[in-house]
Parts: structure tokens; sequence; C-alpha cells
């Protein structure tokens, strides 16, 4: 765990004492289950969105492509009842074939990761509002999916299972991210992807892959919301999540130019966004103020990352000066 | 040692006049007891080798650094250096090799930004028309054929030349220094850029004219400087500068030690790159054939721009060539991007070693592992002791001063930076070694290290390429030499024809003798 996870571990716990104190209902075992839960499908999300950060780009199409993911499934098995397993499996492969055109637009024609997803933004909630005319895709009365349920919004021990698959998706991700060659890949692109095409990585498939795992991962998550909510309205479902998964990355200390950031830092920013959420209704804050809640606390955050890092460079600087270590460069 | 004694203008003060100036950096003297005139109206060419001295006098002219002795005197008044506001207020105006223009923007914008005449009120808006006013003596003083609302990325490189010239004119410019200003123009445009520096003249306008290109600066100069080692090698007046004058002053008596110290030709191994017919992106219409073997180094020579680095991108796969064939160890290769190059054995030492041929931000062993990670893992699941591994032997071979393998790159010395980018790629199997510049910017111990790792990978069966500007480093270093000029092969050199004076008439695009 690096010191900026660290930090931001202590910055969690430090809010969760307060909001504790000021209102021990935070602590109640439902309270912790709801919020653990809502982590664990934001968290998916978000580790989806890490993955195309690290790279340098970004995806803002996740928010729609949860409705659209989430309506198609709902309309799979209630409407056309498919059996659930080959449901899960479709929306799981649809997901990866959008995030494959994705990156194949961004790499291979070249256009900027924000136009296209932006497109994407735009088009998916399209589709997912026209497939149901607008309407709400929801369950008819008496349909029950006990496995499905089971497995998406049901419990453990009192531990929510998305928060378990949470922590299984997190640990897989961890290991790619930080320890394969893939991971490794990763990060070479997003610090400099010029000097590690000249070392010979394929980049145009790595970033690929980077936009595919955040499709699979968006359809998992889609899956998650809509046996959270049970229906679907797909005007609104899923709005603005996208910008839920880029806060909680850049909370966790991921660079948007790229190659920086930790895999406990997206799940770490996930989980300090829900307490924020939390602490908007558990202390009364009007809920309308929720957003300006998250942004200022945001604010915040990268501000003292930023100053904190201006600081202590200018200490090294100090540092190396006192010790005579000026090197006059020559030219 | 000649003297200009041009008696009409030896009445007159010179505008500018540097008098045992000295100049060092840490380890290096960069000038020493430089002395130099310039009158009112004169045009003098400034030339010499890389190194030999010139950016460090522009520095000082321009006031970004000062001489640890010596004055400079502008209108007779002796400083003991000069300031940046210092040197623009005495009307010293710098036109670089690269251009500083907005592209987007228009040609009066460039000339006048951040001098826009403003409107009366308080919208601070521009004053288009007296903008135009402004621009338009300006531009016919540079002889434009263009418009002041043509937009810069419209124009060609010359017209671009020109409003970067115009732009020195604006500040009320006394003396125009223009560096390399050709050495991206076509023949055609250099001739309308050459009338402008004439005209310069006619106003009465000093201009210090840097170039590589010798008849050029036959053909403008009045007087001609010769820069070599940080000394004055000679000046020469006008009826006594030719061609051949300011090849001698610029080489001096480094050429015949050079020469002798050559040793046998060796025997040439089979070829291992063969180029037929391969064009450039850059330089679409001129076919390159080239060959370089197994065992020797072939020196890769030419001019700034004259397509070098272009072919090197190619026989790396980074560009795609718009026409003919490439060939390795007889068989025909088809690179679609660098990753393929890298599997067949072909590998590039970058020329932007910052750039391109390192991440600053990874470790030692990160940077090294890079090409070849597969190989450090397991289970695609890199392994941290092979990464370390190879590194350490890589660090060993070649000498790397660092702390440790984990030490991040960006913290290293430009010669122990070179040497992670070699490392890389010594680590794994190279059969065609590309190095494009791989000297600049190194201090002198490193730079013989890199020297014996290219003989000793030639020696071990590798065919070596190496480009560079350096002209003692490619006589000294290569086999056999090849010259680029306008992006194509001017000609090739065995080893009983080298010299300096060869190397640089066909870079200029002539014969060799």
């Amino acid at each position: 765990m690096s010191k900026k996870d660290l930090g931001l571990l202590i910055l969690i716990l430090v809010v969760g004492a307060i909001v504790a104190i000021i209102n021990p209902r935070f602590l109640l075992p439902i309270n912790l289950a709801n919020t653990s839960n809502l982590i664990g499908l934001f968290g998916i999300l978000s580790i989806g969105q890490a993955f195309v950060i690290i790279t340098g780009g970004i995806e803002l199409s996740v928010g729609s492509l949860v409705a659209l993911l989430g309506t198609l499934f709902i309309d799979f098995i209630a409407v056309r009842e498919l059996d659930w397993p080959l449901a899960f499996v479709l929306i799981i492969v649809l997901g990866a074939i959008i995030g494959l055109v994705h990156g194949w637009l961004i790499t291979r024609l070249k256009l900027q990761p924000f136009v296209v997803t932006l497109c994407g933004l735009l088009i998916y909630r399209g589709v997912a509002r026209f497939y149901t005319a607008d309407g709400t895709a929801g369950f008819a009365f008496g349909q029950n999916f006990p496995d499905l349920e089971f497995l998406t919004a049901g419990r453990s021990y009192g531990v929510p299972n998305s928060f378990i698959a949470l922590i299984v998706i997190a640990i897989v991700m961890w290991v790619v991210l930080h320890r394969s060659v893939f991971g490794r890949y990763l990060y070479a692109i997003g610090k400099n992807e010029e000097a590690a095409k000249y070392s010979g990585i394929r980049t145009g498939r790595v970033v690929m892959a980077a936009y595919v795992i955040c499709g699979v991962l968006t359809a998992l998550s889609a899956i998650y919301f809509a046996m959270y909510t049970r229906s679907i309205s797909p005007a609104s479902h899923g709005q603005f999540y996208e910008l839920y998964a880029i806060a909680a990355a850049v909370l966790g200390g991921f660079s948007l130019r790229g190659g920086e950031g930790s895999l406990i830092g997206v799940i770490l920013g996930t989980v300090l966004l829900q307490e924020l959420q939390n602490l908007v209704n558990l202390l009364g804050i009007p809920s309308s103020l929720n957003f300006a809640v998250m942004g200022g606390v945001i604010l915040i955050g990268v501000l003292v990352d930023q100053q904190w890092g201006v600081f202590r460079a200018r200490r090294q600087m100090v540092d190396a000066a006192r010790k005579g270590a000026v090197g006059a460069a020559a030219e | 040692m000649m003297n200009y004694s041009d008696t009409s203008i030896a009445a007159i003060t010179p505008f500018l006049s540097l008098e045992n100036v000295r100049k060092t950096y840490p380890g290096v003297v960069a000038l020493d007891g430089f002395s130099m005139d310039v009158m009112p109206g004169e045009v003098i060419g400034l030339v010499g080798e890389n190194g030999a001295g010139k950016s460090t006098l522009m520095k000082i002219l321009g006031g970004v650094t000062t001489p640890d002795t010596g004055t400079i005197s502008v209108d007779g008044t002796a400083h003991k250096g000069l300031s940046v506001e210092g040197s623009l207020a005495s009307g010293i105006a710098f036109v670089h090799q690269e251009l500083n223009l907005f592209e987007n923007l228009d040609v009066a914008a460039n000339i006048f930004f951040g001098r826009e005449p403003l409107r009366a009120g308080p919208l601070r808006l521009v004053d288009r028309a007296k903008l135009r006013e402004m621009v338009a003596p300006l531009l016919k003083r540079v002889g434009a054929n263009f418009s002041a609302d043509t937009q810069v990325s419209d124009l060609s490189l010359a017209q671009q030349q020109m409003v970067e010239i115009a732009k020195a004119l604006s500040i009320k410019a006394r003396l125009v220094i223009l560096d390399e200003p050709t050495s991206s123009l076509p023949i055609a445009e250099t001739d309308k850029l050459l009338d402008v520096i004439k005209g310069l003249k006619a106003d009465g306008i000093s201009v210090i004219f840097i170039s590589h290109r010798l008849h050029e600066v036959e053909r403008v100069a009045d007087r001609v400087v010769v820069l070599r080692d940080g000394m004055l090698a000679g000046t020469l007046a006008k009826r006594d500068v030719n061609h051949d004058q300011m090849v001698k002053l610029m080489i001096g008596r480094m050429l015949k030690e050079r020469e002798k110290a050559s040793e046998a030709a060796r025997a040439p191994g089979a070829v291992a790159l063969s180029a037929r017919a391969i064009r450039t992106p850059t330089y679409p219409a001129r076919p390159v054939d080239l060959e370089v073997r197994r065992g020797e180094i072939l020196g890769l020579a030419g001019l700034v721009g004259s397509g070098r680095t272009e072919l090197a991108r190619v026989f790396f796969g980074i560009d795609g060539s718009l026409g003919g064939t490439l060939e390795l160890d007889g068989k025909p290769l088809a690179l679609g991007s660098a990753a393929d190059a890298v599997a067949q054995g072909i590998f590039l030492v970058p020329e932007d070693r910052k750039l391109t041929g390192i991440l600053l931000d990874l470790s030692i062993a990160q940077n090294i592992s890079l090409p070849n990670l597969p190989a450090h893992a397991t289970r695609s699941l890199v392994s941290a002791s092979a990464e370390t591994a190879t590194a350490e032997k890589q660090k060993k071979n070649l000498g790397i001063k660092a702390p440790s393998v984990e030490t991040r790159t960006g913290t290293l010395s430009g010669g122990n930076q070179q040497k992670v980018v070699l490392g890389k790629w010594l680590a794994m199997n190279p059969k065609v070694m590309i190095l494009d510049e791989p000297t600049r910017g190194i201090d002198i111990g490193a730079k013989a290290e890199i020297y014996g790792l290219m003989r000793a990978l030639a020696d071990a069966g590798v065919a070596v390429l190496m480009i560079s500007s350096d002209m003692e480093e490619v006589i000294g270093v290569s086999d056999r030499i090849a010259v680029m000029h306008e992006g194509r092969i001017s000609g090739i050199l065995d080893k009983d024809r080298f010299s300096q004076e060869n190397v640089l008439l066909l870079a200029v695009g002539k014969q060799p003798k």
C-alpha cells in the first residue's frame, strides 16, 4: 500500500468516525450492509474505468451502458425468458464487443477517447430509451430467479454478495494491473506511449484490451445494478455513473494523463465517495447538495495531494542544494 | 590567421564587439579567447563543426548566459555580459532553426504577438487596421509575396522564415542572427531567403548567418568567422571566402591525425539488412538503396534534415515505406510496427533518448526488461527476480553508474541513460543495431565506452548502422560511411577515402575528391 493509499484510508476512517459520533446510526449493520452493497456495485464499475484511465484514456459511456445493458438483461430474462446464465453471458459479451469497438476507433482510427465515448454516452442512452419506448423495464409480478437474486442482491453472513464479488474482482485485477506483463504494458503506455512503442510493445492492442476490460466490468456492474433496482427507466438509470467512476479513480490517485494509480486507490476512492453519500443522508444535509459535497471533497483532496507533491519536490531541491550537489548542466 | 581590412568601414564604430571572451562549463571550455567585431550593415558568416562553440556564442549574445571573462561592447559601450532584456533593447534579434510561430494564427498576429495595438475602450480589442498598417512595411522589407492575414500554416517554410525575420525587424533590430535558417529549405526557397539577407544589409542592419551550407555562406557573407574547439580558427575577408578555405579552417590539423589513426579495412561479412528503393514519408520521391553488412559499423552521415532519422524509422518499423523492399539475411522483411522489427532482432537506439529511448519514470530494471517482458515472466506474471538478474548483468556489463537497478532512469546522467537504452537491446540478441546520434549530449568518457560497445557488437557479427552528425565520430568509428543529402544517399565512402572534407562535400551534394 502506497503512502497515497494510506492517506486516503486514514481520511476514510476519520470521516467515518466523525459521522459515527454525530449519528451513531452510521454503524448499524443495516446501514453498513447497504453502503457496502453500493460500494460493490460502483467499485466494479470504477475498476473498469481505472484500466482505461491508466492508459491516458477516458470512458464516458459507462453510465449509459449501465442503462442499456441493464435494460437488455431484464428484457432477456423477464420478457424473452432466456435462461439467466445465457443472458448473463450475452450481456458480458456485448460489453466486450462495445469495448472492442471503442478501442478500435481510438487506436486504429486515431479518434480521441473523449469524443468516441461521449458519442457512446449519447448513443447508448438513446438506444436504451428507444428499446423500451421510454417505458420501464422490470419483472412481472411473481417472477423470481432465486439463484441470480442470491448472487447479485443476496447476502452471505450478513455481507452483501455484490461486495464479495468486488473483493474477488479486485484481487484478480490487482494481480493483472500490478503483477502481470499486461499490467506493466498498461503503465508503460500511460507514462509514455511513444517510448513504449519504440520498445517493441504493440501499444494499439494493449489499449484496445483496456477498453474491452472496461466494457466487460461495466456489463457485469450493469447486471448488478439491474438486479439491485429490479426495474429500470432508461431515461435516468445510471445517469452520471461515469462521473462516479472517474471521480473514484481520481480520488484514488489516478492521473488523467495516464500511467499513475493503483487498484487499492480506486477501491478506496469508491469507498470514500459512498461514505460521503451516506454522510449526506445521515447528517440531514439536503440531498440536493449531494453532488456539491462530492465535488467539494474531490477538489480539496486533489488540491492537497498536488500541493503536498510541490512541497516535497521543493524540500528535495533545498536538501540537494544544501548537500552541494548542484551540478550545473554542461551544454 | 587572416584579418579583415576593409577601409570603407574601418572608421566606423562596430555595432557589436566581443573581446577575449571566455566561457567554461564544468569540465568543458566552450569558448576561449574569442574576439570578433560586427560592423553596421555587415553580413558575417559564422561556421564551425558541431560543438565548436557556436551555440555558446549565441547564448552569450542572447543574454541567456554571461561569459566568465572578456567584454561585449554594443555601440562602443562595454559590458561584462548582456541580459536577455539588454540584448533585446540593444536590437539583437534571433531567428532560430526551429520556427517559433503559432501556425493557427495569421501572419500579422504572429509578428506582433503580445504587442498588438489596441482600440480605445475597456474591452481591449485588437485594432486590426492599425495592426495591418504596422505589418505592411515589415513584410515589404522581407520581400514577402503573401498578405498579412494569411494563416501561417498555409505558408511554405521559407515564407515562415520571412515571418520570423519580420518579427525580428519589428523590435527595431540592428543585428539579426540567423541560426541555420536554410537547413530545412529547398534550393529555390533558399534563394529567396538570401535575397532577404541582402535587403537587410542594404538597410544598414547587421546579420550573423550561421550555416553548414558553405556555398550559401560564400554567396552572402562579407566576412566569415570560423570557430573551432571554442576558439577563433580564422577570419576570412570577402575576397578570401571560398569553400576550401572554410573547410580547411573548420577542420584544422585534426584531419591528418585522424586519417593516420584509421585502421586497416576489415573483411566485410554477408549483407544483413538490405534496403532497395525505400521511400520515406518525408522524401517520397527519393528512393534509397542501402546495405548494412554483418560485422561492420556503417556510419550514416549528412546534415540535419537530410533524411537519416526518417530512414531509421522505416528500418525499425515505426513508419511504413512508401515503396521498395527490405530484406534481412536475404529474406524479405515486412515490418508493420516496431514490434515486428524487434521480433526480427532489428533494434533502434533512437535520437531522442528522453522521449522515445527510455521511460524516465520506470526503473533501470523495468526499462531493460520492457521489450522482452514475456521472457521475464512465468504464466504472464512478471518475475521481479528475473528482471533484476537481467538488469544486474547489463549494469555490470555496461558499467551503468547507479545506486541499484531499482533506480528511476530519470535521475541518471545522459550517458548512463543511453547505456540503459543499449542494455535493453543487448539483453536480447541483436542482428541489426541502429544507433541514431548515440553520443549526443554525453560526456567524453561515456562516449569512448559507447564506441567500444559498438565495435564489440560488430566483432560479434552484428550489423551496426550509426547515424551521426559528429564528423570525428563518423570517421573514427565507422568501417564504411554512407552520406545522405536531401533524402538520397549521395555517396558511400570506403575506409581509404575517409576524410572530413569528402564527407562534407557529399553532405552538401557535391562529388568527393
